[in-house]
């Protein structure tokens, strides 16, 4: 293909303690995104806590509590590049109380860097961290095994930590699993290969950062387009300073008697051509696609995720909230359906009352009809209850007031996708995906 | 997949005009801040590609210190009328007038006080959501904000009690007098934009490429000379060819040493670069490790 620059989103998640701050630390200096006023700033706070060398660690750390606290307590959005790729990391906590933000990080992410101290092997918390990737379905997973330098940069302790991680990730249905040791401290491996660890044959984590194909990511087969905004021109609007300068206007969309109507919205999965037979969920009306109109002109097709607008051969009634769908592969159409709930707020579910749902560009009302299971994110057994507290994952069962048109999330991860809105509070307290 | 190539550039637009279409389709009264800046022309950009051929479903909003560059104002005005939009200005000096600013001197830097008259005019207008051209990559306390940051009725926002954000579904719901500042670019970066202004060939103010300009060294910043600041009398005035990397309050925005007259010119610079882009040029930044924390505490967005 061309030379063309892709976004790759991860996120590292790791204890407190395994060097995750020096890892991001060490792949923004030595990847040369440290710039020298940054340096100079943590290289001042560094010498007033009397470290003798620049804890790099403090770059990550951008919240005064987290300074005075040394900890880490938010999820917090880094950006870098090679000439290779763009580069966005979600730095996650790895304290208990935060697990909410590892999902929130965890969603929106192409992989996810693991992080075990060599010296403690697969924790407790290593197995909640890759249960939670698994169950927002990470694509892919690297194991990276820190501070190799303080087991002597042992292959045996490397190679056992290895196929514990495996055959702990293999229960879960994980396989692109690639386990990298290092050293963030020294260097080792995490930019350059350094030349403590020459019995390693892979990439140092960089490398295979900028190497990953992540182009199948995204469902490329199942079109999918969630209506976020219907926008009307009237045809007397048309020729006003406004419209003229817009490529839209100059496409024979633009009926001088009938305006422009266009179904403004995504793409989540699939492609679109023009002239393409769709069907609009959940009204089951049937149309042609006349136009994919952009700002720029308008497009012979397109895909996820693409924004785009759409106009119809026909003038049926369509809001926000319907989806455009391809008859050939239709989702599901249904009040109840089951999910895997993880639960964000200090306020424990309550049965008893209503929430409120956002799924796709769609609002409604619902109850949890049944809790089935809560998952021991140890020991992956389940347990029945009534009541789901902070950082729980539950199998759930759900009515909602209006149909939704969804997907399973292991089909799709936008469609199977949802949150849970408190409508006292307004807070989102849980993320859900669809089974 | 075809042979499409869909590029970072296409991924973070993409990503932003999904944002705006939600906050025109959930919020009830919304509003894009808007000062005639970079980040904020690219907002404007991202919005015609959001809504045209309709006009915007918003105002633009700009919050004028009165400290800012004649260049910049007179690009906001002309940006506002050649797109046809609704510009709202409200000043500083409204607020100095109606006693809510109190400043013991009117030369001094202003960025502090911007957050109430930003608050008079929400309350004035009734806006439940503004956005704003705010980036992650900028600043520390930024770079742990959400795409939508709910504030309170006094638009504090609360670091430590932040909504979890998941996958793109935005949670838009607030109770009436509280409000949400929306970033849709919040995962671009300095380059990100340049190379979007570059693509887009967008019109911005002359003074973010190099000219000669008068100006004064105090520590390590270059200050340029303007009826705000004069130098003392030790200070000595030069002339040297620079350019802005943001512009702000005059008072406290510093050039960079720049020869660079065109878009690539000023990429190849931003790419090697040793300096962020507000360390360089924000003083009002440098005064602790937390200044950006607090001011948004108060309602900074």
């Amino acid at each position: 293909m061309s030379n063309a620059i892709q976004l790759l989103r991860f996120i590292t998640a790791g204890s407190v303690d395994d060097g995750k701050s020096t890892l991001i630390g060490r792949l923004l200096h030595d990847s040369k995104s440290i710039f020298e006023d940054q340096l100079s700033a943590i290289a001042k706070t560094s010498t007033r806590r009397g470290m003798e060398a620049v804890d790099l660690s403090l770059l990550t750390d951008g919240l005064q509590a987290e300074r005075e606290q040394g900890i880490t307590i938010d999820v917090a959005y880094r950006y870098f590049a090679t000439p290779k790729r763009k580069f966005i990391i979600g730095d996650t906590p790895g304290h208990e109380q935060y697990t909410r933000n590892m999902v929130t990080a965890a969603s929106t992410a192409n992989l996810a860097v693991i992080l075990i101290d060599a010296r403690r092997g697969v924790l407790t918390q290593t197995r909640r961290h890759t249960f939670i990737a698994s169950l927002v379905r990470v694509p892919h997973i690297v194991l990276a095994v820190n501070k190799m330098d303080m087991v002597g940069y042992s292959e045996a302790t490397f190679d056992a930590i290895c196929a514990e991680y495996r055959a702990f990730a293999a229960q879960l249905g994980l396989h692109d699993v690639t386990c990298i040791p290092l050293s963030a401290l020294i260097g080792d491996m995490v930019v350059d290969r350094g030349d403590n660890l020459n019995w390693y044959q892979g990439s140092p984590l960089l490398e295979h950062l900028e190497n990953i194909v992540i182009d199948y990511d995204v469902n490329t087969t199942d079109f999918r387009y969630p209506v976020q905004w219907v926008c009307r021109v009237h045809g007397s609007d048309f020729g006003s300073n406004v419209t003229r300068r817009s490529g839209l206007v100059s496409t024979e969309t633009v009926d001088e008697a009938n305006g422009f109507r266009g179904y403004m919205g995504r793409i989540e999965s699939g492609e679109i051509q023009a002239g393409d037979a769709v069907t609009v969920l959940p009204s089951g009306r049937t149309s042609r696609v006349k136009e994919i109109a952009t700002y720029d002109g308008n497009l012979q097709q397109a895909y996820a995720p693409q924004s785009i607008a759409i106009t119809l051969v026909d003038e049926i009634d369509i809001s926000r909230g319907d989806m455009l769908v391809k008859a050939d592969s239709l989702p599901n159409v249904a009040k109840e359906f089951e999910a895997m709930l993880c639960w964000l707020s200090e306020s424990p579910l309550d049965t008893n009352r209503k929430y409120i749902i956002k799924h796709t560009t769609r609002v409604v009302k619902c109850l949890f009809s049944r809790i089935e299971s809560r998952m021991d994110v140890n020991t992956l057994a389940r347990h029945s209850t009534t009541t789901l507290n902070m950082n729980d994952i539950a199998h759930v069962a759900m009515k909602v007031q209006q149909p939704l048109v969804f997907d399973s999330y292991a089909l799709n991860r936008s469609t199977g996708s949802f949150i849970v809105i408190d409508e006292a509070t307004n807070n989102t307290v849980a993320a859900g995906m669809i089974i | 997949m075809s042979s499409h190539v869909f590029t970072h550039l296409d991924a973070l637009e993409s990503e932003s005009i999904h944002i705006m279409r939600e906050v025109a389709a959930e919020c009830k009264n919304p509003a894009l801040l808007f000062s005639g800046g970079k980040d904020s022309i690219v907002m404007l950009r991202l919005a015609e590609k959001a809504f045209r051929p309709a006009k915007f479903p918003f105002p633009l909003v700009h919050i004028d210190t009165e400290h800012n560059f004649p260049e910049v104002i007179a690009c906001r005005d002309k940006l506002a009328k050649d797109l046809g939009e609704r510009l709202i200005v409200r000043s500083l000096e409204d607020s100095i007038k109606r006693g809510s600013i109190v400043i013991k001197d009117p030369d001094l830097p202003r960025n502090p006080f911007q957050s109430v008259t930003l608050l008079e005019t929400i309350a004035e207008f009734g806006f439940d959501a503004c956005m704003g051209g705010a980036r992650r990559d900028e600043e520390k306390a930024r770079a742990k904000e959400r795409i939508f940051s709910f504030r309170d009725e006094f638009g504090q926002w609360d670091p430590k009690n932040q909504r979890p954000e998941l996958w793109d579904t935005y949670n838009t719901c607030v109770h009436n007098g509280e409000n949400i500042r929306v970033f849709p670019i919040s995962n671009w970066t300095e380059m990100d934009i340049w190379e979007y202004i570059g693509r887009e060939k967008l019109h911005i103010p002359e003074i973010y490429y190099a000219h000669k300009r008068a100006v004064i060294r105090r520590g390590n910043s270059v200050i340029p000379v303007s009826h705000l600041v004069q130098p003392k009398p030790a200070e000595k005035v030069e002339t040297l060819s620079v350019r802005f990397r943001t512009v702000g309050d005059m008072t406290c925005t510093a050039p960079v040493e720049s020869t660079a007259h065109t878009v690539d010119e000023i990429i190849t610079e931003t790419a090697t670069t040793r300096i962020t882009e507000r360390g360089a040029t924000r003083m009002d930044d440098q005064t602790s490790e937390a200044s950006m924390e607090l001011r948004k505490k108060e309602g900074y967005f």
